[in-house]
C-alpha cells in the first residue's frame, strides 16, 4: 500500500499535466515518424505543435486522440493511455480533425443538437451557437456556410460535450485573413474559459497569436520549445535597427536598441529617416531551425 | 437507517453517459433525416426501383408458361426483392464507404458515441426508407398489375420472415461490403456491378426457371434469389408452383440460407470493418 500522500501527489500529477508524453515513437515499415517525443500540456495552457508538413504533427496528435498505435513510449492523456479509449474518457475530449465531415443538407443547430446526445452534460446548443457566432446562421443548412463558419461550426461539435481538453489539427488551412482573425478570437475565448488546448499548425504566427508555449516539431522530434516570444532564443537575440542616412540606407544588428535610436536621433537632430526596429520574427527563428535540422 | 437512504437520494448523481439505445435512436434519427434531405439520393434508392416495375410491367406483357400468372405479378415480388436490397445493400455500403472517405466515421469515433449506436442507427435507417419501398412497390404493383394482397396470416407472417432474415443479411453484408472500394468514387460502380448481374440471374427481372442451370446455380449462393423466390411465395397463388424450381416454394431452405448469410455477413462485417483512423 502506498501512503496517501503519496497517492495523493500522484493523483495531483495527473491532474495537473493533462498530457504528458515521454520517449513517444511512432514508425511506418522503415520509415520513423515520431522518434523520442517528450513533452507535457498542464491544465488551462494553450500549446502550439509546430512543424512543416511531414514533421510528424498530424501523427502525434492522432496517437494523443486514440485514433492510431504507438511503436514506444509512454502516453497519458487525461490521466488515461489513449491506446484504451473508453466513453468516459472521450467525453472529456473535444476532437476538431482536419477532414471536414459535416451533414452538408442538415443545419448547424442540427448538427449541434445531434452530437449532444452523445454527451452526459453537453452545453446548451444555443449557447455554442452564440459562442462560435454562428447564431444568426443556426437554421441554415451546413453547404450554405461559408468555409470559415463551417470550420467554426466543427470546433462547436468539439467542444458540444464541455471537454476538459480540445484538440486543433491544423484548424486554419485555406482560411482567408479575416476569417482565421475571427477563428483565433473563438480560440482564444476557449482558452479563457479554461479550455487545455493542443493544436498543430505550419502556420507561424497562429502559434504566436494563440499558444502560450510552442513546441517546433521537425522529423519527428522537438527541436525548439518554449513560449513563442522567446522561443530558440528569439528574446536574447538582438534587434535590428534600419534607417536611411545622407549616404544611403543603415542597418545595424545591436543589444541595446533604445540607447541606439536615442544616439541616432541626437545625431539626426529629431526624426530619424525610415526609421524601422525589429526582432528576429518567429519565422525567422522557425526556418533558422529548420534549416539546421534538415 | 432511514435517514441515511434519504441523504443519499438527496445526492444529485452527475448524469451519466447516455445509453446505447438512447443514442442508437438519435442516430437513427440523424441518418433518417439526412437521408431524406439529399434529394438525389432518395431519388436514386426509392425511385429506381419503381421505374424499373412501371417500365417492365409496362413492356413485357402475357403470362409466364405453363402458368396462369401475369409476368408483371412475378415482377412484383421480385422488384420487392431487388428494392429491399437495395435500402439495404447497395445504399448503406455507399453510404457508409461515403461516411469513411469524408472523415464522418473518424468524427464519429472520436466522440463517446457508443461503436454500437453507430449500427442501430444504420439498422433503423435501412428499416424506414424499406418500409416506405415496400409500401410504394406493394401499392404500385396493387393499383396497376393485378397484384393480390394476401388476406390470411399465414401469408403475411411468411412476409415477416422472409422480410427481417433478408434485410439483415442484406444489411450486414451491405455494411461489410462498404470496406471493399478503395475510394467513394469508385462506391457506387464496385457496390451496383454485382448487384445488377444478381437482379438479371435470381429471377427479379426475368422468369427464374428460364435461366440456364448454371446461372440458377451461381444465384443460389447469394440471398437476393431466396428473397425474390419467398416474395413469390407470399403474393402468388401455389398455383405458380409449376414454374418454381422443385415445384416447391423451398421455405426451409431459403430460412437456412438467408439465416447463413446473416451469421456470414456479422462475421464480415467484423473482420472488415474500419472507423477510418488507422490509416
Amino acid at each position: 500500500m502506498l501512503p496517501s500522500r503519496a497517492v495523493g501527489g500522484i493523483v495531483e500529477g495527473i491532474m495537473n499535466n493533462v498530457i504528458e508524453v515521454s520517449g513517444l515513437q511512432k514508425r511506418y515499415g522503415e520509415r520513423t515518424i515520431v522518434d523520442q517525443l517528450e513533452f507535457h500540456v498542464t491544465a488551462g495552457e494553450v500549446v502550439s505543435l509546430l512543424g512543416p508538413n511531414g514533421a510528424g504533427k498530424s501523427t502525434t496528435i492522432e496517437i494523443l486522440e486514440g485514433f492510431r498505435g504507438r511503436d514506444g513510449g509512454e502516453v497519458q492523456v487525461l490521466g488515461v493511455d489513449p491506446a484504451h479509449p473508453t466513453r468516459l474518457w472521450r467525453s472529456r475530449l473535444g476532437i476538431v480533425l482536419q477532414d471536414r465531415s459535416l451533414n452538408e443538407e442538415l443545419t448547424a443547430d442540427e448538427m449541434l443538437r445531434h452530437f449532444s446526445t452523445f454527451y452526459p452534460q453537453p452545453r446548451g446548443v444555443t449557447d455554442v451557437l452564440e459562442l462560435v457566432g454562428l447564431s444568426e446562421h443556426r437554421d441554415q443548412r451546413v453547404a450554405k456556410l461559408s468555409g470559415g463558419q463551417q470550420r467554426r461550426l466543427e470546433v462547436g461539435l468539439g467542444v458540444i460535450g464541455r471537454p476538459d481538453l480540445l484538440f486543433l489539427d491544423e484548424p486554419t488551412t485555406g482560411f482567408d485573413p479575416e476569417a482565421r482573425r475571427q477563428f483565433w478570437d473563438l480560440i482564444r475565448m476557449l482558452a479563457h474559459e479554461g479550455t487545455t488546448i493542443l493544436l498543430t499548425t505550419h502556420y507561424l504566427d497562429e502559434a504566436e497569436a494563440l499558444a502560450d508555449r510552442a513546441l517546433i516539431l521537425v522529423d519527428g522530434r522537438i527541436v525548439a520549445e518554449g513560449p513563442p516570444a522567446t522561443i530558440g532564443g528569439r528574446g536574447h537575440l538582438g534587434a535590428t535597427v534600419k534607417w536611411v542616412g545622407a549616404d544611403g540606407a543603415h542597418e545595424q544588428l545591436t543589444e541595446t536598441p533604445t540607447a541606439f535610436v536615442a544616439g541616432l536621433a541626437a545625431e539626426f537632430g529629431g526624426e530619424v529617416p525610415e526609421l524601422v526596429v525589429s526582432r528576429p520574427s518567429l519565422e525567422d527563428v522557425y526556418l533558422k531551425m529548420i534549416g539546421i535540422h534538415q | 437507517m432511514s435517514s441515511a437512504t434519504i441523504d443519499d437520494r438527496a445526492v444529485v448523481k452527475p448524469p451519466g453517459l447516455p445509453s446505447v439505445l438512447s443514442v442508437g435512436w438519435q442516430r437513427a434519427k440523424f441518418d433518417v433525416r439526412n437521408f431524406f434531405r439529399q434529394k438525389d439520393a432518395v431519388g436514386f434508392t426509392l425511385a429506381f426501383p419503381v421505374m424499373i416495375l412501371v417500365l417492365f410491367g409496362s413492356i413485357f406483357k402475357g403470362k409466364v408458361e405453363g402458368t396462369n400468372i401475369e409476368y408483371s405479378q412475378v415482377l412484383v415480388a421480385g422488384i420487392l426483392a431487388s428494392g429491399v436490397a437495395s435500402v439495404s445493400f447497395v445504399s448503406l455500403s455507399i453510404g457508409i464507404c461515403n461516411e469513411r472517405a469524408n472523415g464522418t466515421l473518424k468524427r464519429l469515433a472520436g466522440t463517446p458515441m457508443p461503436k454500437l449506436s453507430y449500427f442501430l442507427g444504420k439498422i433503423g435507417l435501412v428499416l424506414t426508407t424499406a418500409f416506405c419501398e415496400v409500401v410504394l412497390i406493394l401499392g404500385i404493383g396493387a393499383l396497376l398489375f393485378h397484384l393480390h394482397l394476401p388476406t390470411d396470416a399465414g401469408h403475411w407472417l411468411t412476409f415477416a420472415w422472409v422480410f427481417v432474415l433478408g434485410i439483415t443479411a442484406c444489411t450486414l453484408l451491405g455494411i461489410a461490403m462498404s470496406a471493399v472500394p478503395k475510394n467513394e468514387k469508385s462506391a457506387a460502380a464496385v457496390v451496383n456491378l454485382p448487384f445488377v448481374a444478381l437482379q438479371f440471374i435470381s429471377g427479379v427481372y426475368v422468369q427464374y426457371n428460364s435461366l440456364p442451370a448454371g446461372l440458377r446455380a451461381v444465384a443460389s449462393i447469394f440471398p437476393l434469389k431466396w428473397l425474390a423466390q419467398g416474395f413469390r411465395s407470399v403474393f402468388l397463388p401455389d398455383s405458380f408452383l409449376v414454374a418454381e424450381p422443385g415445384g416447391s416454394w423451398q421455405h426451409p431452405v431459403m430460412a437456412l440460407v438467408l439465416a447463413g448469410w446473416c451469421v456470414a455477413g456479422l462475421l464480415l462485417c467484423r473482420m472488415s470493418f474500419r472507423w477510418g483512423t488507422e490509416k
